[in-house]
């Protein structure tokens, strides 16, 4: 006689509720009555693209930032957190994308820092041997020895982790954490997140990667534009065009009066382009891509997979590693000047820290690019009087708000400092025009301004590479879309008709195969 | 060889006061804040020291003073450029003035006042019999200068062994990560650059009564200050690199003296004895030797790592904040 | 103290009638600039005369009879406007620096190598009886030349290898003393004495006492042509900052090194430059002082215009315009100081000046809301 035993599991221990936690930012509400909870032992991922709302989420939950409303509870108790250290002294703690590690410094250092503990006299070597044993003990392997500028990016992961785990944190909160890792290092962290769960540990993975998500988690919870689109769904029960979906969304939220594309010769040629990071990471692992005349070709991504590096090459602010770019059959190298010279128009993604100066006015901003041919520039003098009408002329034509041509640059607001860097930059009358996050944190009207902007110049004839991590805009605007991931072109089709669920597959890593 | 040993021996005396103006700055620079009014901390301290030594006989008690003298104008720099953020490089310049200004007024006529006292100096016995270097570290040394032997070892093993020396490093290279950990950038980096000017006071305080004792208006730094800022650079952030840089510079000082005095030097015919005015290159000396021991101290920055706390001349701004 | 500023800690703040707020200035009011300087001109007056006081002097006496001294009649400010030509031009020589961040606080010795460069002339180049045609002309080209040379060493030095370039300069100020002091004291010392001999009449610029034949009002005027050089070089720089391409970019740099990268402009070679037109500037003003007021080289031949200089270009928030009247008052400062005890106050007030700038340039970032609270 078979005996169906029932075991009685005992019920999920809720490590931590957030219940309608509000969040607003200058422009944007972040976190729109966001629910989410999780259980003990359970890796829970926090699914979503840039802007979604789940890195700001989980800032509130680790300590940096306090919600404007909603609660939170920690084993049913309600908590508030004023300072990121009050977090980890509840047993939360984070993982930044960005470590928070000295280089300088070595590992047992870096784990010590800010302790309590010991009052005064340091004993480093007894400190390594706890640390080792901590790293032995969760199978995080890093030398507790070495310095932290002597470590892979993977380990120092690790380090960051041990931080937390050696202050005694019971919630670790991971952000992004395979952004910089190679696919072993990959393969190595999940381990370390398997065995951590399973000795107690609550974990929330925020990413990006779908095939990441299904592998890792417990439940998956998905935002998008600042509310829950997917509330811990068991990965089981859900298909991947579900999950890219509910983070993509298919809805386009405007349609624009686009002539038909009519393209003439290629003016950017891209092939096989290799660059490195800042960190020294690869980020471009062999691009090829061309843009025509009078064609725009939307770069979709999400933000950190080469997008920056791409656009810093071809407007000569960052030396490749490999492979050419040519504007119009000339070999663009590492230098500003000589792409400007080539006609290439560059509306960069950090408008106040590179686009423009704030202190100068509104006229010498506008003036930066065109300042040394006639009519502006007369031998080494500049035409003062040529200038200001010049500028006023822009001012007017791109409507920029601004008292006067004479106001500070800083005084500007976004959309108004956008609108000035692009009258700036099509005013050139480029070959080659490249944008990169061009509407980012403007508003509908500002928005709508800069589209209409990009559409003239490609009716003028004008090769526009739109880089943006709004996959709308892109799909909007664009004749052509190329998807980057991981510093590659891992698709290229029309937009018109273009399967969006597709390319939020793409966007996300997923080899698509029919 | 005496040569060399008078001169090694002047070297470690004159030396000590470089010292302590490059060891107050080493910790001020840790910490992240470039302090460039060394000079004036220096030179208010010399005035002040040697002012209240004068008026009360007692020299410790000027010592104080010069100490917190310095300390006090360190407190405004830091307030300037910790809590209004302002730019380091100009508030620092700002206090060099500011400090020579205050000491040049306060220091009117007190030239050479007779019946100053100074420091006790004295031979340590037995370690004074050690060739070479007994007679150069040990024979006839001011209290100072062996003040200055126990402050090496206190100040390499505070930065590098103890618990506040750990935050104190982290603080100058990455401030972010120790916020993030609870560690107090800004109460710290107040706390580092006032130990910087009591440090520079002292300095100016061991000048003024013990190594060359007087008031001497501005001669009596001669811009000493600012060769502790290079040296600091040359150290490359190091306590025993200052210690030497710190000493060879003092030798230099009685090496340009004592160079015009022999007529053979090493059986060549000594130029500096035949020219006078030779001398004037000598003088140069430390002041170019600094800008050549800053270029390779930058050179080494690039190519080595571990160069300039990372954070050097920054403010520290927190980022967002939900309180 | 934490980040007490924008941020204090909860509780901390003190229950008053009214709430005192600081928060980001969004716009500069056109007259805080001039506000500040003017204040901390005031506040400098104010707490000198408090140290004057402690040591025993009279403030309010002293500070007129100081205004007396340097303004009161023709022939004061005759002597108060020569030594506003040197501080006019090594207050230009740090503007320009500083308005591309580059701390020049070498003004000072390439002053003297200025002058080195202008006795190089009359020592060793030119007979004594060469017409003032060629010696002037030659002597300021000298006198640039040798000062563009002593500003491009640390300008070289900070563009190739990141030398800083505050120190750099500062420790060439002492060598450039210290390379004239060889000369003075030595091969061209006049009889042993630690000057050289008198310049031929040639090698002198004229000055307004020259004329005092035809114009007598002119007698014992000691305004020289340098007082013209100032002049000159003020329209010079003015038009260089703010109607030239070149001017464009320095200012560029100065405000965003990002975005003048952006555009493509070239940093390296402009750091050298830049430094080369700040220390040409600063040699001509040694030329002019030994040319038009020493006529000879002599080992003290400034009272610190180098040094003076960088707090005259922060008063006169680096526009070249405004240097003219700041370093008049300067000049003024220097004079009317001559004859108060204690002689070091001119640097003392210098120092509170530059002290209360830099602790007021807070102020452009933020402001402060006194807003009554509603019980």
């Amino acid at each position: 006689m078979a005996e169906t035993t029932n075991v009685i599991e005992p019920p999920p221990v809720q490590m931590v509720e957030m219940r309608g936690v509000v969040k607003q930012f200058p422009g944007v509400l972040a976190n729109d009555h966001v629910d989410f909870d999780l259980r003990r032992g359970e890796v829970h991922a926090l699914l979503g693209e840039n802007g979604a709302g789940k890195s700001t989420l989980m800032n509130i939950l680790s300590g940096l930032y306090r919600a404007d409303a909603g609660e939170i509870r920690m084993r049913g108790q309600v908590v508030t957190f004023h300072s990121p250290a009050d977090a980890i002294a509840r047993g939360i703690g984070m993982v930044y994308q960005h470590f928070m590690l000295v280089p300088s410094q070595t590992v047992t250092e870096n784990v010590i820092l800010g302790l309590r503990e010991p009052r005064f006299f340091l004993n480093l070597p007894e400190a390594e041997k706890r640390v080792a044993a901590l790293s032995e003990q969760f199978g995080l392997k890093v030398d507790s020895r070495a310095h932290i500028w002597q470590l892979s990016v993977g380990e120092q992961q690790r380090v960051e982790i041990l931080k937390m785990l050696y202050r005694g944190v019971q919630v670790l909160i991971m952000d992004e954490p395979t952004a910089v890792l190679t696919p072993i290092e990959v393969h190595e962290l999940f381990e370390t997140v398997r065995s951590m769960a399973q000795s107690g540990q609550s974990l929330v993975f925020i990413s990006h990667k779908l095939d990441e998500a299904l592998t890792i988690a417990d439940r998956i919870t998905v935002m998008r534009d600042g509310r829950v689109t997917a509330a811990g769904v068991d990965p089981k029960s859900v298909t991947k065009r579900e999950l890219a979906h509910l983070m993509v969304g298919r809805d386009i939220t405007f349609k624009l009066d686009k002539e038909p594309c009519q393209p003439g010769a290629a003016v950017l040629e891209i092939k096989d382009l290799r660059a490195v990071s800042d960190k020294g990471l690869p980020a471009l692992r062999g691009v090829s891509l061309q843009v025509c005349a009078g064609e725009i070709v939307g770069i979709a991504g999400v933000a950190g997979n080469g997008q920056s590096e791409l656009a810093q090459v071809i407007t000569g602010l960052r030396a490749s590693t490999g492979g050419s770019v040519r504007v119009n059959s000339t070999e663009l190298k590492a230098s500003a000047l000589k792409a400007i010279e080539t006609g290439v128009s560059h509306v960069p993604e950090d408008r106040a820290g590179m686009g423009s100066a704030p202190n100068l006015s509104v006229f010498e901003n506008l003036i930066m690019k065109s300042y040394r041919r006639p009519p502006l520039a007369q031998g080494w003098r500049i035409d003062t009087r040529k200038a200001r009408d010049y500028a006023a002329d822009l001012k007017q034509r791109f409507e920029i708000a601004a008292p006067t041509i004479d106001t500070a640059s800083r005084l500007l607001s976004g959309g108004n400092l956008q609108r000035l860097i692009l009258a700036r930059e099509i005013s050139a009358k480029p070959q080659l025009l490249v944008a990169v996050h061009p509407t980012r944190g403007l508003d509908v009207g500002a928005t709508e301004a800069v589209h209409r902007l990009l559409l003239e110049q490609r009716a003028a004839g004008a090769a526009i590479l739109l880089i943006s991590e709004d996959l709308d805009e892109v799909l909007a605007l664009s004749d052509r879309v190329a998807v980057i991931y991981e510093g590659r072109i891992v698709g290229e089709m029309p937009a018109e008709g273009a399967d969006v669920g597709r390319i939020g597959l793409l966007m996300t890593g997923t080899k698509y195969n029919g | 060889m005496n040569f060399w040993i008078n001169i090694l021996s002047a070297g470690v005396a004159n030396g000590t006061a470089l010292l302590f103006a490059t060891m107050g700055e080493l910790f001020a620079e840790r910490a992240g804040v470039l302090n460039l009014g060394v000079e004036g901390m220096m030179l208010f301290g010399a005035v002040m020291g040697y002012n209240v030594a004068y008026h009360t006989g007692n020299v410790w008690l000027g010592i104080l003073a010069g100490m917190i003298a310095g300390g006090i104008l360190a407190l405004l720099h830091a307030a300037v450029t910790v809590t209004l953020r302002a730019d380091q490089v100009v508030s620092g310049l700002s206090l060099t003035f500011l400090g020579t200004g205050l000491s040049l007024v306060l220091g009117e006529g007190l030239s050479q006042a007779a019946g100053v006292p100074t420091v006790l100096s004295f031979s340590i016995p037995l370690l004074d019999q050690v060739p070479f270097f007994g007679p150069i570290l040990f024979e006839n040394k001011s209290l100072l200068v062996y003040l200055g032997y126990l402050l090496i070892p206190v100040c390499w093993f505070y930065i590098y062994h103890t618990r506040p020396g750990l935050h104190l490093r982290s603080i100058g290279e990455y401030p972010a990560a120790a916020d993030s950990l609870g560690i107090n950038v800004f109460q710290l980096r107040y706390v580092y650059v006032g130990v910087g000017g009591v440090l520079a006071g002292l300095a100016g305080a061991s000048l003024s009564l013990s190594i060359s004792p007087g008031w001497f208006s501005e001669f009596t730094t001669s811009g000493m200050g600012w060769i502790a800022v290079g040296l600091v650079i040359f150290a490359q952030w190091d306590p025993i690199r200052a210690v030497i840089g710190s000493y060879l510079f003092g030798s230099l000082r009685r090496l340009v003296l004592d160079m015009q005095g022999p007529e053979t030097i090493l059986f060549f015919r000594n130029p500096f004895f035949q020219d006078r005015n030779l001398q004037f290159f000598l003088e140069m000396l430390p002041y170019a030797l600094t800008v050549i021991v800053l270029v390779i101290g930058s050179r080494e920055a690039l190519r080595r790592r571990l160069g300039a706390p990372a954070a050097l001349g920054n403010p520290y701004v927190r980022g967002e904040r939900g309180v | 103290m934490a980040d007490l500023l924008t941020h204090p800690p909860p509780g901390s703040v003190i229950r008053l009638p009214f709430a005192i707020r600081i928060e980001p200035r969004m716009t500069v009011p056109r007259w805080l600039p001039l506000a500040t300087s003017a204040g901390s001109v005031v506040l400098s007056l104010v707490l000198g005369g408090f140290v004057l006081a402690y040591v025993g002097g009279d403030p309010i006496n002293a500070y007129l009879h100081m205004f007396d001294a340097a303004f009161g009649n023709p022939g004061v400010l005759s002597d108060t406007l020569v030594k506003a030509a040197p501080l006019i031009l090594t207050g230009l020589a740090c503007t320009i620096a500083f308005r591309m961040r580059l701390w020049n606080i070498g003004a000072e010795g390439q002053f003297y190598l200025g002058a080195f460069g202008a006795t190089f002339i009359v020592q060793q180049v030119f007979g004594k009886t060469t017409s003032p045609w060629i010696f002037i002309p030659t002597m300021m080209v000298a006198g640039i030349v040798a000062g563009a040379l002593c500003g491009a060493i640390p300008g070289v030095l900070k563009a190739k290898f990141g030398v800083n370039e505050i120190i750099t300069t500062l420790m060439l100020n002492y060598i450039a003393f210290f390379w004239n002091a060889y000369f003075i004291y030595g091969s061209w010392s006049d009889r042993g004495f630690q000057l050289t001999p008198t310049f031929p009449q040639g090698a002198w610029l004229p000055r307004l006492s020259d004329y005092a034949a035809q114009i007598p009002g002119f007698a014992g005027m000691t305004i020289h042509l340098g007082l013209v050089f100032a002049l000159g070089a003020t329209v010079v720089v003015w038009y260089l900052l703010s109607r030239t391409r070149w001017g464009y970019e320095i200012r560029l740099i100065g405000d965003n090194p990002n975005a003048a990268r952006y555009a493509g402009i070239n940093i390296v070679r402009n750091i050298v430059l830049v430094m080369m037109l700040s220390g040409g500037l600063a040699g001509l003003a040694g030329m002019a002082e030994v040319s038009g007021v020493v006529h000879r080289l002599q080992d003290k031949i400034s009272p610190g215009y180098g040094f003076t200089a960088i707090i005259i270009a922060w008063l006169a928030k680096l526009n070249p315009w405004a240097v003219i009247p700041v370093a008049i008052l300067f000049g003024g400062l220097l004079i009317g100081s001559r004859e108060i005890q204690p002689s070091g106050l001119a640097r003392l007030l210098q120092g509170i000046i530059l002290f209360a700038l830099i602790s007021t340039e807070v102020l452009n970032k933020y402001q402060i809301k006194i807003e009554r609270r509603s019980r």
